[in-house]
């Protein structure tokens, strides 16, 4: 007996009065949704993945997309995707690969907390009008000054700083690899960070050419594969960053499918064409705290202690103590990626169930560094799941120094959160190395629209931190009294360390 | 997590401290200063029947009264003095070690075979969950643990580690991420005649926890290494295994390997691992562990952390480096690694 | 300045590694490293054309990122000689930790005796030109060639009766090729491994490394130069594509 045909997940419909025939919906769509036949344009709805590039480029408004359009019979527990997953895996008997982040409507903190502002007894601040730094320094402080003050009254600085990255925003950009995405949206990307001053991440797949003009705005990231890394890709960077984890997959491997393993990128990762780019769960010259505050110092050998070293964790359980143990190392900042946080290919049942909320990671993380006593050797960086300026004010008011952004840039690029990065044919030219996917992406724009959603966030958070009479973004960072928690439980706010609402 | 070294004289002649400090030192690397120990056999022929207690005070009134009542009332104290300290520039002393010399009244415990063992056993799991200042660290006869948060070197000095002579010594570098000002969470772990160092991360923590907890035992000390030396006691001592089988239950050979063993070492490991499957230890470690009567070295089951082994006569040395065994020892010989959970013994020969 | 000797005694490895920058920014041509003990990344991202000598135990990460030196050990070392190195030689009087050659991404690491677990895990690299190769005289453990993307491991099995005999060999191997002395029995290899024909063509193509070998270790090459081994080889480039499922 056949399981036969699971009902359509979209359907698509054209509005045949509109339509003017120019064909340009079968032409955008890499998933081949449509064909003509005898001038009449047929429609697959099977293959839509709600990509919506057919929807932005048709000049009629004449395409419409409807989620679901099969009833199952209703189930609080019993839901068309538990349905469905079992049928797919009892068709395949294998892991269901996924895309993007957390899917599962969990509660979101970021939601339930509400900022503070000013009123009588402080006056807010116009930051058009008035001073406001978002300066933002990553890389060990030190915990205490020594200077030495002579006799004619010079005071000479005995303490010498190390090396930190001179952000002019608390926004970056995460890693996203050349591989998983096209050397276009890393271009456009490396453009954006490079004209708001601020920085992003190459990801593990090296360093392409390309991207050389941008080095000085590019954290080079060594993972567990140490695709493209030697000791050039090591100089090049601003800073260097070792990847543990990552959120929409703690506790497991990088996996970029072959399909999207073309000639550039078999040669920046040195692995054989169209074998898929395998990175292990763990770095297999770590498989302890003592471990990693090794690699960190050969990291810093290799550079001559002259670079910022970061290390990305996913947040898990015991985020806290393990970024404490990375405190105690040598490196400088400790990237925390959330439970929501994007990627392009990840077994659903850990993007779904695996890990913990950034809110929560950044809050715990905070007060336990503190707790020690070493929150000022090393930054703390928020990522996984920040949607807006909010998400960003909140973060840093639980304890960020900074934070990483990664879906909100690509979708700044035209990316409509479709989901299926893993499949190599995103037609944004995002996700894809198909050349004539990858060409529809023009850098001089899409670095302006990410530039812009920068710039706009920036502004935002400039606005809220007037209205909270806050004119240094040092005054807002683990400003937790400036938080109130809004339908929170008990134990949920005991660990954010912030009080509910008109409390 | 850490740094460890373990040697054995099996012809039981004294070494003192101060070449395994040195060697303790030489990885730092492994550490980052906030706690490091060293446990010794063989250091108290005066008062070698006796129970040596030795405890972390942090007042010598109330804690110490409330310790004090509860061995009057299981046992005589013999003797009792605060161990010597030196103080070191490099360490905060957070408490003070105090020792006690206890002999146990042996009809008090009914229905145990080592009802001493088990009076001790009972007055440590007690003292150190229900007596607020005191922590019973080290409880074993003849033979005593010193530790602290500090670099190797300075813990060694703080206890002039120099001043005792063992045939067995373990320490251990210590690199904290969860409890880093907190002495009793600097290794080597001891209960009763066990000692252990460790390093790594035990995963399987929350099954091993409660499966010796149900064996009465009372994890309190905030460390996934108390288990071992519980686990140790259990099947060691309770169940009377000998170290190998100990370590068999612990790090055992995988199913498809026992599948194609001979019939009755099948059956045997078989057996092992329907009856120890929660004191199965899985994550990264390399472990030493000691008794009066020799030491046993072991990692997990697919070598995660490293363990090299040396030997020189009568010594033999179970390092997480070479470099370590040989300031100890530089003529040291037969250098090599065991295999994964291959335990490697030490026994007393004499 | 054509060689320089530096006594390592009781240093730490970061003034080691400076003097060795120095040195050969000064054009040292050779650099002895007396007493050393233990010290880590030594050469570390090094870029030069230059021999440097170790006298003593290595740490561990010997060579780590290095490109272009020849580091001779005359002892052991720590785990990771050659990890992610990109260019030079590391010969090894003696025997190496876990996981040597790690990431290997060029150049070649020869050591005399045994090495530990997975050995040449993640080894990788693009076409012939850029091909990492890890030559064991003795015999290796479990997990050898683990990931391999790339590159040549060879274990030789001198003096051993079973050079290989634990498990998992190229476990998750999809590029590159391990050759080992001898048999190797069927259950040992991992997953996406398999054997393959050792032929004249392969014994071609190890001939210049065994040779290299013996050169170093002052043996005699002939008696290695047999059919007397064993292929190992990625099954598919692509050993974890049947494992998923689409959303």
């Amino acid at each position: 007996m056949s399981l036969g045909s699971v009902p359509l997940k979209y359907k698509v419909t054209i509005d045949r009065e509109q339509c003017m025939h120019c064909m340009r919906c079968i032409d955008n769509c890499s998933y081949g949704v449509y064909h003509k036949e005898d001038d009449r344009i047929i429609i697959d709805s099977r293959k839509c993945t709600a990509c919506h590039h057919c929807i932005s480029m048709c000049p009629r408004d004449a395409i419409s997309l409807k989620e679901r359009p099969v009833d199952y019979r209703s189930h609080p527990l019993w839901t068309a995707e538990a349905r469905e997953d079992i049928i797919n895996q009892a068709r395949t008997g294998k892991i269901i690969l996924a895309g993007m982040g957390n899917a599962k409507p969990y509660p979101v903190i970021f939601d339930r907390l509400v900022l503070d502002a000013c009123q009588v007894t402080n006056p807010s601040i116009d930051p058009l009008r008035e001073p406001m730094e978002l300066r933002t320094y990553l890389g060990k402080k030190p915990s205490r000054l020594e200077i030495d003050k002579k006799d004619n009254g010079d005071i000479e600085l005995k303490t010498k700083l190390t090396p930190n990255l001179k952000l002019e925003t608390p926004i970056m950009i995460g890693h996203m690899s050349y591989g998983a995405i096209s050397l276009n949206a890393q271009l456009s990307l490396a453009k954006a960070v490079e004209k708001t001053g601020t920085f992003m991440g190459t990801g593990e797949g090296g360093l392409h050419e390309a991207i050389y003009p941008y080095q000085k705005n590019m954290i080079v990231q060594v993972a567990s594969g140490r695709f493209g890394v030697d000791i050039n890709y090591l100089e090049r960077g601003a800073a260097i960053e070792i990847k543990i984890g990552q959120g929409a997959k703690p506790g497991i491997g990088g996996h970029l499918p072959g399909e999207k393993v073309c000639q550039d990128v078999s040669c920046t990762r040195m692995i054989p064409l169209g074998s898929d780019a395998i990175s292990p769960a763990p770095h297999h010259d770590i498989y302890s705290i003592e471990d990693l505050a090794q690699l960190v110092r050969s990291l810093k050998e290799a550079t001559e202690w002259k670079k910022p070293v970061f290390v990305k964790i996913a947040a898990v359980h015991n985020a806290a103590a393990i970024s404490a143990g990375i405190a105690r190392s040598s490196a400088d900042a400790v990237v925390i990626d959330g439970f929501r946080g994007g990627s392009g290919a990840t077994p659903k049942v850990f993007r779904d169930n695996v890990g913990i909320p950034i809110e929560a990671a950044v809050a715990s993380v905070d007060q336990k560094l503190k707790d020690q006593g070493i929150r000022n050797k090393i930054s703390v960086i928020a990522s996984g799941g920040i949607r807006n300026s909010a998400d960003i004010a909140k973060s840093i008011a639980l304890g960020a120094d900074a934070v990483y952004i990664g879906t909100g840039a690509l979708i700044a690029m035209g990316c409509r959160v479709c989901g299926q990065c893993y499949r190599g044919m995103c037609p944004w030219g995002i996700a894809t190395q198909r050349p004539d996917l990858v060409e529809r992406l023009d850098p001089e724009v899409e670095s302006e629209h990410v530039a812009n959603l920068i710039r706009s966030w920036t502004l935002e958070l400039s606005e809220l931190m007037g209205a909270a009479g806050i004119n240094s973004i040092e005054s807002l960072r683990s400003n937790r009294s400036r938080l109130r928690g809004y339908m929170l439980d008990e134990g949920t706010l005991d660990v954010l360390q912030v009080k509910p609402v008109g409390a | 997590m850490c740094g460890i070294i373990g040697v054995i004289d099996r012809k039981r002649a004294l070494m003192d401290g101060s070449s395994i400090r040195d060697a303790l030192s030489l990885m730092n690397e492994r550490g980052s200063g906030e706690g490091a120990g060293y446990a010794a056999y063989g250091i108290y022929p005066d008062y070698q029947d006796c129970y040596a207690i030795h405890v972390f005070f942090d007042n010598l009134v109330e804690p110490k009264s409330r310790v004090e009542e509860m061995l009057h009332k299981w046992g005589r104290i013999v003797h009792q003095e605060a161990i010597p300290t030196y103080e070191q520039d490099g360490l905060k002393k957070s408490h003070i070690p105090w020792r006690y010399f206890f002999k146990p009244y042996s009809d008090l415990m009914a229905g145990s075979t080592t009802p001493e063992d088990d009076v001790m056993k009972y007055i440590v799991m007690e003292t150190n969950s229900n007596i607020q200042g005191a922590l019973i660290f080290s409880s074993g006869k003849n033979m005593g643990v010193f530790k602290a948060s500090g670099w190797p070197e300075d813990v060694a000095n703080f206890y002039r580690i120099e001043d005792y002579k063992g045939y067995i010594w373990l320490a251990h570098n210590r690199y904290p991420t969860n409890t880093p000002g907190w002495w009793g969470g600097a290794h080597p772990f001891n209960l009763l005649d066990w000692a252990v160092v460790h390093n790594g991360e035990i995963t399987s923590y929350g099954t091993n926890r409660r499966y010796v907890e149900s064996n009465g035992y009372t994890c309190s000390m905030f460390t996934d290494t108390e288990v071992v030396a519980y686990l140790f006691d259990l099947l060691g001592r309770r169940h009377g295994l000998p170290e190998d089988i100990v370590v068999k239950a612990l790090a055992p050979p995988f199913w498809d390997e026992i599948d194609n063993m001979p019939e009755k070492e099948q059956e045997l490991n078989h057996a092992i691992r329907l009856t120890y499957g929660p004191a199965l230890m899985n994550g990264p470690f390399a472990i030493v562990v000691a008794t009066h009567e020799g030491i046993v070295g072991f990692t997990d089951r697919i070598k995660l952390r490293p363990l090299v082994i040396g030997e020189n006569g009568n010594r033999l040395y179970i390092s997480s480096e070479e470099a370590a065994i040989r300031v100890m020892d530089p003529e040291v010989q037969n250098i090599h690694m065991p295999r994964a959970g291959e335990p490697v013994i030490g026994r007393l020969n004499i | 300045m054509e060689k320089v000797e530096i006594d390592a005694k009781g240093m730490h490895y970061t003034p080691l590694n400076e003097m060795i920058r120095e040195a050969v920014r000064n054009g040292a041509k050779e650099i002895i490293l007396d007493n050393v003990i233990g010290q880590r990344f030594i050469a570390d991202g090094l870029k030069a054309d230059v021999t440097i000598r170790i006298n003593g135990v290595a740490g561990g990460d010997l060579g780590m990122f290095m490109n272009g030196p020849t580091c001779i050990v005359n002892g052991n070392c720590d785990h990771a000689p050659g990890n992610t190195m990109d260019g030079g030689t590391i010969v090894i009087h003696g025997s190496a930790g876990d996981a040597a050659a790690h990431s290997m991404r060029g150049g070649k690491l020869f050591v005399k005796n045994n090495i530990g677990y997975r050995g040449g895990i993640h080894m990788k690299q693009y076409e012939e030109e850029r091909k990492p190769v890890l030559v064991v005289g003795g015999s290796s453990h479990a997990f050898l060639g683990e990931y391999m993307a790339g590159g040549l491991i060879l274990v030789l099995g001198i003096g051993q009766e079973d050079p290989a005999k634990d498990r998992g060999i190229g476990s998750g191997i999809h590029g590159g090729m391990i050759v080992i002395r001898g048999e190797v029995k069927d259950e040992l290899l991992g997953v996406g491994a398999r054997k393959a024909e050792f032929g004249e063509k392969e014994l071609e193509m190890i001939t210049p490394y065994v040779e290299e070998f013996c050169k170093y270790f002052d043996t005699e090459p002939s008696g290695l130069l047999d059919m007397n081994y064993t292929c190992i080889v990625p099954a598919s480039t692509r050993p974890f594509a049947g494992k998923y499922t689409w959303e």
